[in-house]
């Protein structure tokens, strides 16, 4: 029974992922993609040589079928992964109904696998970023995404380990408190990166990251909605209204 | 199957849902974690500092959602 409901969840939550993704992507192509032809625009003027000699994809499909796969992927594969964060969190974190759990599991998703890293290693469009560093900025974004997660995890831990004695008020806002400070070092400690190279637009690299905020916002609020409602149908029999 | 963690049935009072058991979980955690990992390495790093696959073909597929999902691209 319940191994059937993880299947059953997995399956919406992957839907979800696909279906806010579209969402997604016609985000990313209507805000993100001019910003990305302009930093492009900007790294052949400036020349900065990036081996180039033959152009394997072309921009057009780039811009369309590739980022389509990149942002659909992308979507349920995260969908998928919250989907189990959300089994394991339902039930576990207070009096939530599945749609509630949903919201949360989806908030705290955002922030820990993208808001906290990009705090700190932001998006960056093409032209911004030495070739030289990918291997070293490659390590630090995804120890920034392990720690993030492990830290936000850990706050919620925390958070349920505190109610009995603060009550859930407290213990929310102690716990919360804990993950800024945890957040905090981690940011004080990783190495800070700046490829900006000199001379690029401010503007487009601006727009660009809130571009790729306004993404994820998205597809994280599509996704708790909507995994929200599905779950709740699923599990409608044996949950009590709230 | 693996109801251990259901409290006593016969009080239908508890306002709170039942937790599904985590070891109901874990083989889907562990089997499709992995699946959906797989998947985001190859939309996120395959062909940037690492590479499973020759050429620049992935990278340069992806390149657009790369940046625009806030991955290191090059």
């Amino acid at each position: 029974m319940h191994s059937v409901s993880v299947r059953a969840l997995l399956v919406r939550g992957m839907l979800a992922g696909l279906a806010t993704g579209v969402l997604a992507l016609l985000t990313a192509y209507l805000l993100g993609e001019s910003h990305v032809d302009a930093a492009i625009a900007f790294e052949e003027a400036h020349s900065h040589d990036h081996g180039d000699g033959v152009e394997l994809v072309s921009r057009t499909m780039q811009a369309t079928g590739g980022l389509a796969t990149g942002v659909l992927v992308y979507g349920v594969a995260l969908g998928g992964i919250a989907a189990l964060a959300f089994c394991v969190a339902l039930g576990r974190v207070g009096r939530f109904g599945p749609r509630a759990t949903a919201a949360l599991v989806s908030l705290g998703a955002f922030t820990a696998v993208f808001l906290v890293p990009f705090l700190k290693y932001p998006a960056n469009p093409p032209a911004v970023g030495d070739p030289d560093t990918l291997d070293q900025r490659t390590a630090l974004f995804f120890l920034m995404i392990a720690l993030s997660v492990l830290l936000t995890v850990g706050a919620v831990v925390l958070g349920r380990r505190l109610a009995p004695r603060l009550g859930n008020w407290y213990a929310t806002v102690a716990a919360g408190l804990a993950l800024v400070v945890a957040v905090g070092l981690a940011f004080a400690f990783l190495p800070a990166v700046d490829n900006v190279p000199e001379g690029f637009p401010a503007g487009v690299l601006w727009q660009f990251r809130l571009a790729a905020l306004a993404i994820q916002l998205v597809l994280w609020t599509g996704f708790g909605l909507l995994f929200g409602e599905l779950a709740e149908r699923l599990l409608g029999r044996r949950a009590v209204p709230a | 199957m693996a109801q251990s963690a259901a409290p006593a049935s016969g009080s239908v009072a508890i306002p709170e849902l039942t937790p599904i058991s985590l070891k109901a979980i874990a083989p889907w955690a562990v089997f499709v974690g992995i699946l959906m990992l797989t998947l985001l390495y190859f939309v996120g790093a395959e062909q940037g500092a690492t590479a499973l696959v020759s050429g620049e073909g992935v990278h340069e597929w992806v390149h657009d959602g790369r940046h625009l999902l806030g991955f290191p691209c090059h």
